[in-house]
């Protein structure tokens, strides 16, 4: 049911197909231009791009026209299909992250009673699409920067999951729409004034949740894996052209949809306190709009970072995520679960 | 066909459609970019010198305790999700199920940690 009309399970999909395409895309494109190349020039003391259309909005354009004009270089070593293949399952990673996000009560893709356990695991195959990269491309850079991205990928996966099981105790529930009911109709303590964000309760949550998130997505404080001093550009060296720009839009992509997911883990996903009742309609035109305001605060922290700190060295990040990370989520879990079965 | 399986048809046909787009991007890229390549051009860059030795080299895999001790974590998380949704069903009896599964999981971290597991050699 969209809109009162009744369709066919084929024609749902195709509409789908499209919005989770906008889902995609658009908060890529409004990231890179938005963050990357704006914010970022102005916490720098300069402009960024001017030229292409007013502001340099059309940049994002240009940059796509330059991509589709590369030669395709595929060195004669490699693994032709392995190299090939990879930037498909990081990309395939992507969509298929997507579709757990929920926009409003109806607004869903896709509404698993296992969403974000979903979400998990669809998104630790990009891993296997980066090592494939690494590895096929048959470069003693992009070999070292796969399996560093693998070894960081893997340490920094513990303390996400760690921490969503917070939000998950709490809720009680692992459907996204769940969590969001949940935190609406939630109390602190039995104050119930503007529900209960789990920023609020689940504030260690969600620090170490953007931690992981920024290791996740090898933002620079963890960007090891393509660290240019030491390798080049780690496992991208081999790519050029279209092939790196979909690996760049596989990054971005992820980094809008990490961000909406933690907008619903922890703020409140498309709600807004006060204005409108939960079940209220309204929410099926505005709950898009407001998980894109809260996607763009979260995504501003991990760029913020990005572009605040030093990159770490690669034992430091492997301590950060086992002799600090892990422990105090798990401390976090039992501390949750404890008040849970007290209040 | 049911509603849970349809789902899965979903998640099938997204990611069918993901493949296809990174397909056409490719193909519609085939069309307009240059292709003169030449043996130098595809030759394996190593910081513009030519590339010696076989590319697959060995090296040392420092983290692979990290893998090993991931793998446990992992499997925790399987079990701990659904003690998770349903700890508010469960009560005491299964915070103190759980405190004695995570207690377990933490001295194998605590150990691996004491062994000098963690540290970088």
């Amino acid at each position: 049911m969209i809109l009162g009309v009744e369709l066919a399970y084929w024609q749902v999909t195709i509409l789908k197909i499209v919005l989770g395409m906008t889902a995609v895309l658009l908060p890529a494109g409004t990231l890179v231009y938005a963050y990357l190349f704006k914010a970022v020039s102005f916490m720098q003391s300069r402009l960024g791009p001017m030229e292409a259309g007013p502001y340099g909005s059309m940049q994002l354009l240009a940059e796509v026209g330059k991509f589709l004009q590369k030669e395709d270089i595929v060195p004669t070593k490699a693994d032709r299909l392995l190299f090939k293949l990879a930037p498909y399952v990081v990309l395939v990673s992507t969509f298929l992250l997507v579709l757990v996000v929920p926009f409003s009560v109806d607004d869903t893709f896709l509404n698993l009673d296992t969403g974000i356990y979903f979400a998990m695991a669809v998104s630790s195959v990009s891993v296997i699409g980066i090592l494939m990269a690494g590895w096929a491309s048959a470069n003693k850079y992009s070999l070292m920067g796969g399996i560093r991205a693998a070894g960081q990928l893997i340490a920094y996966e513990l303390p996400m999951i760690l921490a969503i099981v917070g939000v998950v105790i709490q809720a009680g529930t692992l459907n996204m729409n769940g969590i969001v009911s949940a935190q609406w109709h939630g109390e602190i303590f039995g104050w119930g004034g503007i529900g209960n964000p789990y920023i609020l309760t689940q504030f260690v949550g969600f620090f170490i949740f953007l931690i992981a998130v920024q290791a996740e997505l090898t933002q620079t404080p963890f960007d090891m894996p393509i660290a240019e001093s030491e390798l080049v550009a780690g496992y991208l060296t081999e790519y050029s052209g279209l092939r790196f720009l979909l690996f760049f839009i596989g990054e971005f992509a992820t980094m809008g949809i990490f961000s909406l997911i933690a907008s619903v883990l922890f703020l409140g996903g498309w709600t807004i306190p006060w204005f409108f009742d939960f079940d209220s309609n309204a929410y099926n035109v505005i709950g898009p709009l407001v998980m894109m305001g809260k996607m763009m605060i979260v995504a501003f922290l991990v760029v913020w970072a990005r572009f605040s700190f030093p990159r770490f060295r690669e034992d430091q990040l492997q301590r950060l995520a086992w002799k600090f990370l892990i422990p105090i989520s798990l401390i976090n879990i039992a501390a949750t679960a404890v008040l849970k079965v007290v209040f | 066909m049911s509603d849970f399986l349809r789902s899965y048809l979903t998640v099938a046909i997204f990611g069918a459609f993901a493949a296809t787009l990174v397909g056409g991007m490719l193909a519609l890229g085939s069309l307009v970019r240059p292709s003169n390549s030449t043996a130098q051009k595809l030759l394996t860059y190593e910081s513009g010198v030519d590339p010696t030795g076989d590319m697959w080299t060995q090296s040392n895999v420092r983290y692979y305790v990290f893998a090993l001790l991931f793998v446990m974590f992992d499997v925790e998380a399987v079990f701990i999700f659904p003690w998770a949704t349903r700890l508010e069903a469960y009560g005491t009896f299964g915070l103190i199920e759980m405190g004695i599964f995570i207690a377990i999981l933490a001295l194998g971290l605590v150990y691996a940690w004491r062994k000098g597991m963690l540290r970088w050699v």
